[in-house]
């Protein structure tokens, strides 16, 4: 066993589907080969790629059968365009069709503004399949802990998986710290303070309010060792699952609703140093999460 | 047509919905036999944790009742609420939970539909419009992932080049005609008609939840959507 550690936020797509994957099961569906490039790119002088900046499949993890997803950050930030989306949409389709568990390794920034509209339509239509498979038992593993992170739409998408495993690198959230501060100015969301944007939307956060389920450090064995784990938990998804997360949601605006910063969410949730949080290793984070975060247990 | 006007023309037997903010609910007649849940989010707000929420509640409940009535969804939104504080509770979690609601009861029976009639945007026009099984418009409703000037910015792109380029594909410029050549608009209604009879036909109509990449291969502004992802479900159920 090889113990040289690879970080998970470095990896590219293909890097991380193979080391997500027992070795040399994956099957790629539509890989570069086929050449389905978007037909929307060139309209605007940008170079196309020939998997559209995602590689979904089949593979085995841990010796199970499982269909795989990985977003490529690094092509047009991981965005959502028209093929890109159709192939995640498909693989969702043919998980509920199979009844087989679906793993995807986010990396986006959302919507692909130069095919916004067909990147709209196709989050919109891969949460239905996601919910669709769900409903039908089917679990759907969310990795987060990439360069973009996990924005926009594919925030959306996220909160629709039944387990989602961050890193700290792995931020959620729905309008980027950029496009808040454009609209609504540097006092409401100062971009360029790193710390604070990490810390409003990072993944130690979202662990600790249970906008994620499981917590890794950036190491892409862990991804895999956690992946494991979550395609073995009971996931469901019917009106129980939803009246749960809808208490677990009220319950959260209640408690926290006028916290001014996520350190103060931290210090209510018993967090004695709340202020040590960013620097703590993983390890001690995650024992530190697993005393005092709300958890979203069949409730997400 | 005013959001009251709207309720007149689909209601003609009278309706029950009442406001609570920008959001509203309630139940409207279409005849003395036939009824549908109502619910609005209207005013052109925004939507953050706290309008999820409270959808998402009403929507559960609904969700209860096993007569399995249609629900209706009138829309006229900004994007999701860009604060700081809604992104620190999570609004994606909001958002995606107020989706999820949506897409149970319509797999529990419930047909949803959405009626856009002014705007909406973004993660408010997936978590609500899109998120119902079936999307219609009145003439004037003005969908948009991003408005252009935002768009410009974020490509690095001048304006008048995206004008320009918005004239030879509906595929990123904002607007109900972009919008529908996508497939995200089934139809688009007439307000000259009365609105009941429409409400009805759609109501009457096979629905598949599928319908929206068939309709934009259709129209032309999804060439490749369709194809990709049947390829994708056909691949991998011949694998096994």
């Amino acid at each position: 066993m090889s113990t040289i550690h690879q970080s998970w936020y470095e990896a590219g797509a293909r890097e991380r589907v193979a080391v997500l994957v027992d070795r040399g099961s994956f099957a790629e569906f539509i890989g570069p080969e086929r050449r389905e490039i978007s037909p929307h790119l060139a309209v605007f002088d940008l170079p196309a790629q020939f998997d559209d900046g995602i590689v979904v499949g089949a593979a085995m993890i841990d010796g199970k059968p499982v269909l795989v997803a990985a977003q490529e950050g690094r092509f047009m930030g991981g965005a959502f365009g028209e093929v890109h989306g159709a192939k995640l949409t498909g693989l969702l389709r043919a998980a509920k069709a199979m009844k087989r568990d679906v793993v995807i390794a986010f990396d986006t920034g959302g919507v692909r503004l130069q095919e916004a509209n067909a990147g709209e339509l196709a989050i919109a239509e891969i949460m239905r399949a996601v919910v669709e498979a769900r409903i039908v038992g089917v679990r759907v593993v969310g990795l987060i802990g990439g360069r973009a992170g996990c924005y926009g739409g594919g925030g959306l998408i996220a909160g629709c998986c039944s387990t989602l495993i961050v890193s700290e690198q792995g931020r959620i959230s729905v309008s980027g710290p950029e496009v808040i501060e454009t609209n609504k100015g540097v006092e409401e969301f100062d971009s360029r303070d790193r710390a604070f944007v990490w810390r409003t939307m990072g993944g130690k956060h979202r662990m600790l309010i249970g906008g994620a389920d499981v917590f890794v450090g950036d190491d892409t064995a862990a991804f895999r060792q956690a992946a494991m784990a979550a395609l073995a938990r009971p996931a469901s998804l019917d009106a129980t699952v939803l009246a749960a997360e809808q208490a677990r949601l009220a319950r959260r605006i209640a408690r926290f609703g006028d916290a001014p910063d996520a350190t103060d969410i931290w210090s209510g949730l018993g967090v004695d140093d709340p202020t040590a949080v960013p620097a703590m290793p993983a390890d001690r984070f995650a024992a530190l999460a697993a005393a005092h975060r709300e958890n979203a247990d069949d409730a997400r | 047509m005013t959001p009251a006007d709207i309720l007149d023309s689909l209601f003609p037997a009278g309706h029950t919905v009442t406001a609570e903010g920008n959001l509203s609910f309630g139940t409207g007649s279409m005849s003395q036999t036939r009824s549908v849940h109502v619910i609005g989010a209207g005013g052109g707000g925004a939507i953050g944790i706290d309008e999820a929420i409270r959808l998402a509640d009403h929507v559960l409940e609904l969700t209860k009742d096993d007569h399995a009535r249609p629900i209706l969804l009138l829309i006229d939104t900004s994007s999701q609420k860009m604060s700081r504080r809604d992104e620190l509770l999570g609004l994606s979690e909001y958002l995606a939970h107020l989706a999820k609601s949506l897409l149970l009861a319509e797999a529990n029976g419930h047909r949803t539909i959405a009626l856009l009639h002014g705007g909406s945007a973004a993660g408010a026009f997936i978590a609500t419009a899109l998120a119902c099984g079936t999307l219609v418009a009145l003439p004037g409703a003005h969908p948009e992932v991003m408005d252009l000037p935002s768009m410009a910015r974020v490509t690095k792109l001048p304006i008048e080049v995206l004008q320009e380029k918005a004239k030879a594909t509906p595929v990123f410029a904002p607007g109900l005609e972009n919008l529908a050549q996508t497939g995200a608009i089934a139809e688009t209604c007439d307000p000259a008609l009365p609105l009941v009879d429409q409400l009805s036909a759609l109501l009457a109509r096979h629905h598949a939840g599928y319908d929206r990449a068939a309709l934009g291969q259709q129209r032309g502004g999804r060439p490749k959507a369709r194809m990709i992802a049947d390829t994708v479900l056909k691949l991998a159920q011949a694998r096994g």
